[in-house]
């Protein structure tokens, strides 16, 4: 084996040793990084399922090449799985990874430049570069290798395909299988727990695949028992309530059909396309359908269409589509037709960065729209929540005659959790209308003068007969162009949100009620938030957090909860000024969406610490910028 | 169109009562004098009438634009909705409620400019509606602009030298989409074959599109004069599986012998536009329906609660 210069360690695999050392630990974060196609997905998937199931908390996040075919071995084309397990529940994807198990060196590579390892990480490779008959790829690992020693990781080689040879002809899609292997006897993971999951996800194949994926497995297993001298021992409490482990898109799909939606309209698009896929599969069984509109202008038209003749539907998009819907949206807000819009936001502006985590729509979602045109905003923070939503959004959307769009991210729409089983509710599956006859005299739009609302029609009912109209109408749906009826039809719209918000309650905080620093987040941040915030109050410091899901109408109480504290600072994935960045001042730099929308609604000095990295923000980012604002109060 | 059993709200057949044109009347219609949407009005009217189809079960989808104004003035269900989307609205509509007579009403800007998407695949997707294009070549509503039918040399306000390229043609256009089932035209002045031919469409069983030529003293009289004032410039396509109208054959002599049945036929009389052809250009009721395609059974909630609780054990851990 080469020696390589530098502080790492570089070496074959131990001698086999009948006392690995084992170490008791309360959480590890590992990733598992291959070419797309390699499997390494899969591997973590099933590594992530199986140890969710023993009782591990666990948090699972695709790593994603923007490119469907990236060059193979290429640093940027790395895919995979970072797993955080814990002996309690992982909320977020956490810091860096203490364990890298890598198909080539270039994905490590990757990883490694975007510092996503810890220095002491533990780093499993495949060997077989090194002595590839290529003379590039010799030197693409001699040189990887190089940049990779500057790290104090423990890399140890190993022999993947060789291994696999024993069972496969074509190790090459079998590496996946002996990685999980492996990996079950350094992290003592139940053999037989995930043997099962093995098979259930080869159901569709022969015995005799679900058959060597088994025996790759052993191999895995066998080599790591054989070779390696360290095994991590993360205590279990097998859960004591029912639980589901699933996606946030998977959640959306399942909550939609909890919520009795019956059209799914949508044009592909990143990360949200998933949702239809899983709905695409088992929909049709419940007696719903997704339809593939030609665009999404179509999409959101043909929800519309369905909502407006008494069917249950919604539209899912991420931003460039959230865009494109943004007339549609308008016109529904207007004709007072229940839409569920389901945004699975990304990087922006423009096609941005397609597979990757932003929260960069929140105004669009708001205020996207030509003329005033109120609409509701909720933000699920969990893949729970995720399920959570539509549920809440189909009941606002009928209950108020309005549209609502639920915030998810890249985020949420990939990360595995294990969430408790919801119980499922009958009515939640409840027809949306009445479909007697409309009593004698009653209009399109009886506006209730106080809260705005008013009794829904549908196409079929006796008596309903009226034109719907993007014009301003009265309540006959008359067009009428008079400065009154306009200015009472935007009041009527208007008052629904403030009937809304009525209904709600103030944010719960996390940590004390009063202090010296609010962090007020919204959306997938939550876990991360809310770990950072627990870090810094383990020092001492007076700092708590605050999560909104409702961010229109706005939850109440806001002014009251900022007044208790010194300082209230937003923490996002958007794009805001560094306040020392050359040309800005207090009066022009531009701020973090949410924090925007909180000046505007409390006139307290909100301030905000945002960053758009492409990737979820990591709680130790988050806890230097809380004692950065920290430090900036004290010594201002 | 065809009543399908398939629906969300059970209502039954509609109900037999004797509905007179009264009873499709909405409110008074602001279209200028001479407007060729207030002859295409009555003739949608008549139709309701002679179909006796209920009010309450008939859906009248536009964009905007002068002739989506046209559900404003009738009394059955309406949705005026954005221009160039009437027709994904009425898809949806179409699609959940099969037991609706659903109708889309658009201009030639809404239908073959700014929703020309649409268009293509709503064609495609062959769902069983009415699609109305009130073509009068001009955009109306907006004041005199060039439309994709605009006849080469028109001049508007935006192009007041006359329009640059020669016009769209929305009757070769759908007969080269796939599974296009019924292309027609017609115009305003000739009210006996409009009549005619929206029954025709409204009894095919599919996406019915029908081009209607229409007047607009506005803007385009020029266009359509010529027609007008000479017959002979007119063609009627007649066949038994197409649509004859005896009242209209002593003022239009020329008639053309033509097989609905035949795609080839069809588009090489749309091709040639030396003429206004009047009649069924093309209709296959063999293509299947997106609606039918589609067609689920409804679940009740006891059978989508089993099934759920049987989908969440397959996430259970
Ligand atoms: C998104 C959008 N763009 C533009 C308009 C303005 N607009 C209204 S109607 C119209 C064109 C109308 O022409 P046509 O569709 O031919 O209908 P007509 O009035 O001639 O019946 C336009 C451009 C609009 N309402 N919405
Ligand atoms: S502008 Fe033309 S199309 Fe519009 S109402 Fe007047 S005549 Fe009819
Ligand atoms: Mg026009």
């Amino acid at each position: 084996m080469d020696a390589h210069t530098g502080a790492s360690t570089m070496a074959a695999p131990p001698e086999p040793t009948s006392h690995p050392r084992l170490l008791r630990l309360a959480e590890h974060t590992l990733e598992i990084l291959s070419d797309p196609g390699e499997g390494a997905q899969k591997c973590g998937q099933i590594f992530g399922e199986a140890s969710a199931r023993m009782g591990n908390g666990v948090w699972t996040v695709e790593i994603i090449p923007a490119e469907i075919q990236p060059p193979a071995r290429s640093p940027a084309g790395g895919s995979g799985n970072r797993i955080r397990v814990g002996q309690g529940p992982v909320t977020n994807w956490g810091d860096h990874a203490n364990l890298v198990v890598a198909f080539n060196e270039q994905v490590l590579l990757g990883r490694h430049d975007l510092d996503a390892l810890a220095d002491d990480a533990i780093v499993l490779i495949e060997n077989r570069w090194a002595s590839e008959d290529d003379e590039v790829i010799r030197k693409q690992w001699e040189s990887a290798m190089a940049q990779l020693t500057t790290r104090n990781y423990r890399i140890i080689e190993v022999p993947m395909e060789t291994e696999c040879l024993e069972v496969v002809d074509a190790p090459r899609k079998g590496k996946n299988m002996f990685v999980l292997g492996m990996l079950c006897w350094i992290y003592r993971r139940d053999l037989e727990t995930v043997r099962e999951i093995v098979a259930r996800q080869f159901r569709k194949k022969s015995a005799e695949v679900v058959e060597m994926n088994h025996a790759l497995l052993d191999v895995g297993y066998r080599w790591a028992e054989a070779h390696l001298d360290f095994q991590f021992d993360i205590p279990c409490t097998p859960p004591s309530v029912p639980m589901v482990v699933t996606n946030g898109n998977q959640a959306v799909a399942l909550g939609a059909i909890a919520a009795g939606m019956e059209l799914c309209a949508m044009y592909p698009i990143t990360p949200a396309t998933s949702v239809s896929h899983y709905l695409g599969d088992i929909f049709e069984r419940f007696g719903g359908i997704v339809h593939q509109a030609e665009d999404e202008i179509a999409a959101a038209g043909v929800a519309i269409g369905a909502s407006y003749a008494g069917k249950v539907a919604f539209t899912v998009t991420s931003g460039p589509g959230l865009a494109l819907k943004t007339e549609f949206i308008g016109l529904a807000v207007m004709g007072e037709v229940p839409l569920v819009v389901v945004d699975v936001q990304r990087g922006g502006p423009s096609t941005g960065l397609p597979t990757k985590v932003e929260q960069s729509d929140l105004l669009a979602a708001l205020f996207a729209q030509a003329g005033d045109a109120p609409r509701v905003v909720i933000a699920p923070a969990t893949i729970e929540e995720c399920f959570n939503a539509m549920i809440t959004a189909r009941r606002i959307a009928e209950t108020f005659r309005c549209v609502v769009i639920v915030l998810t991210d890249a985020n949420l729409a990939t990360g595995v959790q294990p969430w408790i089983r919801p119980e499922l509710d009958r009515r939640w599956l409840a027809d949306p209308v009445d479909q007697a006859a409309v009593p004698n005299g009653v209009r399109p739009y009886e506006w209730d003068p106080n809260t705005g609302l008013s009794r829904r029609f549908i196409p079929g009912q006796p008596g309903g007969m009226h034109t719907l109209t993007g014009l301003a109408h009265d309540e006959r749906s008359t067009v009428a162009y008079t400065p009154d009826v306009h200015q009472r039809g935007c009041e009527m719209r208007s008052r629904k949100l403030a009937v809304l918000q009525n209904a709600l309650k103030p944010p719960p905080v996390h940590g004390d009620s009063d202090g010296d620093l609010l962090i007020v987040g919204w959306g997938s941040t939550k876990g991360a938030i809310e770990e950072a915030v627990d870090r810094v109050r383990a020092e001492g410091q007076r700092v708590s957090s605050t999560h909104l899901t409702f961010l229109s109408p706005m939850h109440p109480g806001l002014r009251e909860l900022f007044a208790r504290f010194g300082k209230v600072m937003t923490v996002e994935i958007n794009y805001s000024d560094a306040p020392t960045a050359p040309y800005i001042t207090q009066e022009n730099r531009r701020l973090g969406q949410l924090a925007w929308l909180l000046r505007a609604s409390t006139l307290v000095d909100v301030d905000c610490w945002t960053k758009v990295p492409g990737e979820p923000l990591r709680p130790a980012r988050i806890h230097a910028a809380i004692r950065d604002a920290l430090s900036h109060e004290r010594n201002p | 169109m065809s009543d399908c059993d398939c629906s969300l709200l059970v209502l039954g057949e509609d109900e037999a009562q004797d509905y007179t044109m009264q009873d499709y009347a909405g409110a008074m219609p602001r279209w200028c004098p001479g407007c060729g949407d207030h002859g295409i009005l009555t003739s949608v009217q008549r139709l309701l009438e002679e179909e006796q189809l209920a009010p309450e079960r008939t859906v009248f989808v536009s964009g905007i634009g002068c002739s989506s104004r046209l559900p404003h003035y009738l009394k059955t269900y309406g949705f005026h909705g954005l221009h160039g989307r009437a027709l994904p609205v009425a898809t949806g509509v179409k699609l959940s409620r099969p037991d609706l007579h659903v109708f889309a009403v658009m201009g030639d800007g809404d239908c073959c400019s700014i929703g020309a998407g649409h268009w293509m695949h709503a064609t495609r997707y062959n769902v069983d509606m009415v699609a109305l294009m009130l073509d009068n070549e001009i955009y109306g509503l907006t004041k005199n602009q060039t439309s994709p039918t605009t006849p080469q040399g028109h001049p508007s306000n935006t192009q007041p030298r006359g329009s640059y390229l020669p016009p769209l043609n929305p009757l070769s256009a759908t007969l080269g989409i796939s599974n296009a089932s019924f292309v027609a035209q017609t115009s305003d002045w000739v009210p006996a074959h409009l009549y005619a031919t929206l029954r025709a469409a409204y009894r095919h069983r599919g996406f019915a599109f029908v081009r209607i030529l229409q007047r607009c003293p506005q803007y385009s009289t020029k266009i359509f004069d010529s027609f007008l004032r000479d017959p002979s410039r007119t063609e009627l396509l007649i066949h038994e599986r197409g649509i004859d109208v005896p009242e209209v054959a002593d003022l239009y002599p020329n008639r053309r012998r033509h097989d609905p049945s035949d795609l080839d036929a069809a588009r090489a009389v749309a091709q040639d536009t030396s003429m206004a052809r009047l009649g069924v250009f093309y209709q296959n009721e063999s293509h299947p329906r997106y609606e039918e395609t589609r067609h689920v059974p409804p679940h009740s909630v006891d059978e989508r609660l089993e099934l759920l609780t049987a989908e969440f054990d397959r996430h259970a851990i």
